[in-house]
């Protein structure tokens, strides 16, 4: 009887976890067409409802009703299935992501993470990394020389910042002792002077830089550049295929502004007067306006770059970080 | 005076000379560029001057067919044909000039001589399609009967559009509410003209 209840409480955060983020993800496409006209001094989408809101209704409309095409010579299983591992991979991801403190409905107790698992970090970041294959696959598998080099382009934006990444997040993990997303907020319970962010400024820098590097943001987009390789992997690409592949990536963004909020900046433990649900809002807000931000400041860079970057500054910086965080917890 | 005040051709004050990146050689010349490009922080300056921008909310868009821009009195949009001032009649005398310098050939007029033996435009037309609004009608006109409006919303749905004398020529109702303004659209003369009237010289 337990198990049965068990099974239907999960099956319904799934679909609640999974429907939110997705529309967040969706809401996230507006959000980012209008701060980007803004800081461009224009005005984004005006046409459709008031200031543009249905604009969503009316991309959707488009993209699931768009004739669905396969190009002659596709690896056409592969071709099919890449969008797909891009899009689960990213909501499998969310899984193990806590969003808000515990509540309770109706006299039962609910806790917002799909599954608490004892690896947590692990199994968001590994998960994430998966959704890898899908620019890859798509690149391998479409026939066209700018997919090919957007599949390469993947692989090694995959090899850089990866590395990165986990070795960043390492320094935070030996401080916490714990690989679960929930424990690492519990310890920084108490205020804003408890949050990780100051005992591990480095650490967090580093984690950003791997977090926009992950999500294929601005600085870092060079998988689907266009001026370079016209749409990268997603250049065959159209309609539902396509629109997936965005899903992942804006699912992706939130993941990590979410993660960012939890490991470094404390979480959703009560700020001040702010209430913990909201202050979590707020963060992941905050996180997802700054990714749009920085796309409207800064250029991108080019694949030697990012690998320079990766490999010559920021893992040695990491490997020191660990090193000193070691020194100083002995 | 160094050589370059002279060889400067631009006017702007305050014109920053770039003389190219200073040369890097040593190790320690390029640890000096790190760290003079890591703690100047250009990128942020860049962060601020969009969050600026993005809060001074100083909108440059103009939601066309809304709001429609000013045209300047120097823009060559469609023609318009004026009439006189004191009787209201054209103020085409079909001299035919407009016809001949007109370098697409768009322009077609007929004319005839009538009972008081003055010379009447009967036909005027612009092929749109063709005019690529150079302005030499309005500028080789000598009863400044032709000039160019501001109406540029000139898409249509024929390859070539047409405009007759009854489409361009000011309307009589808008010429009794005194509307037609003088001197509005290129190849009118300026507010200023009368001053630039010389008597012609007789001298020789």
């Amino acid at each position: 009887m337990i198990e049965t209840a068990l099974i239907i409480e999960t099956v319904v955060k799934a679909v609640v976890v999974l429907s939110v983020v997705a529309g967040m993800g969706a809401f996230a496409t507006f959000i980012e067409r209008k701060v980007l006209a803004f800081m461009q001094r224009r005005l984004g989408p005006m046409y459709v409802g008031p200031y543009g809101l249905l604009q969503l209704a009316a991309d959707g409309i488009k993209l699931f009703t768009k004739e669905d095409i396969i190009p002659q010579n596709t690896i056409k299983p592969i071709f099919i299935i890449a969008p797909v591992i891009a899009a689960s991979s990213a909501f499998v991801a969310v899984a193990a992501v806590p969003y808000f403190p515990e509540f309770t409905v109706f006299g039962y107790t609910v806790h917002p993470i799909v599954s608490d698992i004892n690896v947590g970090l692990l199994f968001v970041m590994g998960a994430a990394s998966v959704g890898m294959y899908g620019p890859l696959l798509a690149g391998l598998s479409s026939a066209n020389k700018w997919s090919l080099l957007g599949g390469a382009r993947a692989v090694i934006q995959l090899l850089s910042f990866e590395v990165v990444s986990g070795l960043s997040i390492l320094a935070p993990i030996m401080m916490m002792g714990t690989l679960s997303l929930i424990d690492m907020n519990d310890y920084q319970i108490g205020g804003v002077a408890n949050w990780l962010i100051w005992k591990q400024p480095l650490a967090f820098v580093l984690f950003a830089i791997a977090g926009f590097a992950e999500t294929n943001r601005t600085p870092f987009d060079l998988i689907e550049f266009e001026a370079e390789i016209v749409s990268g992997y997603a250049t065959e690409y159209s309609g539902m295929r396509w629109g997936l592949f965005f899903i992942g990536e804006y699912a992706n963004m939130i993941t990590i502004s979410v993660l960012v909020s939890i490991i470094f900046l404390g979480g959703y433990n009560d700020m001040w007067f702010i209430p913990g649900a909201l202050a979590m809002l707020i963060k992941v807000s905050l996180w997802i306006f700054l990714f749009l931000w920085v796309r409207a400041a800064w250029p991108h860079i080019r694949p030697d770059q990012l690998m320079w970057l990766c490999w010559k500054v920021l893992m040695p910086l990491s490997l020191l970080n660990v090193l000193i965080t070691g020194i100083v917890l002995v | 005076m160094e050589l370059r005040g002279f060889k400067s051709r631009n006017a702007t004050p305050g014109y920053i000379y770039f003389e190219g990146e200073t040369e890097v050689k040593t190790p320690w010349d390029r640890f000096k560029r790190f760290s003079s490009r890591a703690v100047k922080g250009e990128l942020f300056v860049g962060l601020w001057i969009v969050l600026r921008e993005m809060l001074k909310f100083n909108i440059h868009t103009v939601q066309y067919p809304q709001e429609k821009l000013q045209m300047s009195p120097r823009y060559r949009a469609i023609h318009r044909l004026l009439r006189l001032f004191e009787s209201g009649h054209e103020r085409c005398i079909g001299c035919g000039l407009c016809e001949k310098i007109c370098i697409s050939n768009c322009i077609k007029m007929d004319t005839k001589v009538d009972e008081k033996s003055r010379k009447l435009v009967t036909e005027y037309s612009i092929n749109f399609g063709r005019c690529i609004f150079c302005g030499y009608c309005a500028e080789v006109c000598p009863e400044l009967a032709i000039v160019h409006g501001d109406d540029y919303e000139y898409a249509s749905e024929q390859r070539a559009e047409f405009g007759f004398r009854e489409d361009m020529l000011t309307p009589l109702d808008k010429f009794k509410a005194n509307k037609q303004k003088e001197f509005p659209g290129f190849g009118a003369l300026s507010k200023d003209a009368d001053k630039f009237v010389k008597k012609t010289p007789l001298a020789y």
